[in-house]
């Protein structure tokens, strides 16, 4: 066990966990924030990205040791004063979420998508959520949601 | 599935990830940005004793352009590739296959070392270091060596480094003007490793090919020049006739075999259609 320190939502944090943990676990496990979902443990379903140093990273594929350091945004992270981020108040004006369970991992990466292209066609948005599955296949309406807040993000 | 325990030390330098690789030999795995790395040891495919993160040897960071080379760092990022400026002027390829790897969260991680040093057979970079004529720069105990891309690729998942041995960077003339490239794959979902790929470059003199470097991945244990295809093409120009005699030497070229998703014959199929596609594309045809 060592001692782990990292910003997280703006707070400094330490907790102290084993080499093997990975992130996706120390924030679930050690710090108690549940908003980061882990479906594959393989980098392939998209649930558990979270933001590490503005970047979308799936944190299911790095060890909470190699984040020593770094900023992380987790779905906790996004609202300001109980006012929804403007992706997650898309994703609630245009029912993008049915069971949520991929939901903080398509709003972490829907943000990154946004934050390099603020102007995205569909095709794009579509690309650039390929990392991030819906099994209730809700990706209609997601995409919906993205282009919708790209719209209000760009003012 | 979660990995069995492992110990984690962090090298301030090369120097000193060296050192730790050397004390540990084959029960130590350096770790880089860990995208194929770490998703292996969740599925328990792999169970070093001690992981050396080499995240904190900045010197291996960055990509530089001077006297019509390129050199990438092993620990520059995807995302670097594909946001630089000096990438899309001098090595095109890179520009268009980078695009390709995996998914964006992915390529904001992983690197071009661990890309090269994994030698996933059914991996972009690697063919397209290959198809560069690259070499890969190497450092271990006994200091640093220059492997000539052709040479470092030796079969499914097995590459010329030795215990010990890390990569820093790989490097290859930048592209002049009478180069043409296009890549392109073939993958059941966008973002997933390929069923058959084709990283292409062509010297042109004129209207007609000087010379040409087809390397095909996913199609057998390890990125494939195709020297037959491409010696169909050198010295006549571009043409659908001369497409297609590069198309149906193919069979001389590749000897894929079954994997979960494709038949050889299916591979074979795959490649030659690549081969169509991406040559017609750089003949300035139809998509």
């Amino acid at each position: 066990m060592s001692e782990i320190s990292m910003t997280v939502n703006g707070r400094a944090v330490t907790a102290s966990a084993a080499s093997d943990v990975l992130l996706a676990d120390f924030l679930r496990q050690n710090l108690d924030l549940t908003g980061t979902h882990v479906g594959c443990d393989t980098s392939q379903c998209g649930a558990c990205v979270v933001q590490m140093d503005g970047a979308s990273v799936k944190s299911c594929t790095i060890l909470a040791a190699q984040a020593e350091g770094a900023d992380i945004v987790t779905i906790e992270g996004l609202a300001t004063n109980g006012d929804m981020h403007p992706m997650q108040k898309a994703f609630h004006d245009n029912h993008a979420l049915q069971c949520g369970f991929c939901t903080p991992g398509m709003l972490i990466s829907a943000i990154d998508l946004v934050s390099k292209n603020p102007d995205p066609t569909e095709a794009e948005v579509r690309k650039g959520l390929e990392g991030n599955l819906c099994r209730c296949t809700g990706y209609h309406n997601i995409v919906k949601a993205v282009l919708a807040a790209a719209q209000d993000m760009r003012g | 599935m979660k990995p069995s325990p492992f110990a984690y030390a962090k090298p301030a330098d090369l120097a000193e990830a060296l050192r730790l690789k050397a004390d540990h030999g084959d029960d130590g795995t350096f770790i880089a940005g860990g995208q194929s790395l770490v998703a292996t040891l969740n599925m328990r495919l792999s169970s070093p004793d001690i992981l050396i993160d080499i995240g904190g040897v900045t010197e291996l960071s960055g990509i530089e352009v001077s006297d019509g080379s390129v050199r990438i760092g092993a620990l520059t990022r995807h995302r670097d590739l594909e946001d630089s400026p000096d990438i899309k002027t001098h090595a095109p390829l890179i520009a268009e296959a980078i695009a390709q790897v995996a998914h964006p969260a992915i390529r904001n991680r992983g690197t071009m070392g661990g890309s090269i040093a994994f030698a996933d057979p059914a991996a972009e970079l690697p063919a397209c270091i290959l198809a560069l004529d690259g070499a890969i720069e190497i450092a271990g105990p006994d200091g640093r060596r220059k492997v000539a891309a052709g040479n470092f690729f030796k079969g499914l998942y097995d590459t010329d480094l030795g215990t010990g041995e890390m990569i820093t960077a790989v490097e290859f003339a930048a592209d002049s003007d009478d180069w043409r490239t296009g890549f392109d794959e073939l993958a059941r979902r966008h973002g997933d490793y390929a069923m058959a790929g084709l990283a292409a470059r062509l010297r042109m003199d004129g209207d007609s090919i000087a010379e040409a470097r087809l390397v095909y991945f996913a199609v057998g244990d390890k990125p494939m020049l195709a020297t037959g295809a491409g010696g169909e093409l050198a010295g006549k120009p571009l043409s659908a006739e001369t497409i297609e005699a590069a198309a149906a030497s193919l069979d001389s070229d590749l000897e894929p075999f079954d994997d979960l998703h494709s038949s050889a014959a299916m591979k074979l199929h795959l490649a030659r259609e690549l081969t169509r596609r991406v040559l017609t594309k750089i003949a300035g045809g139809a998509q």
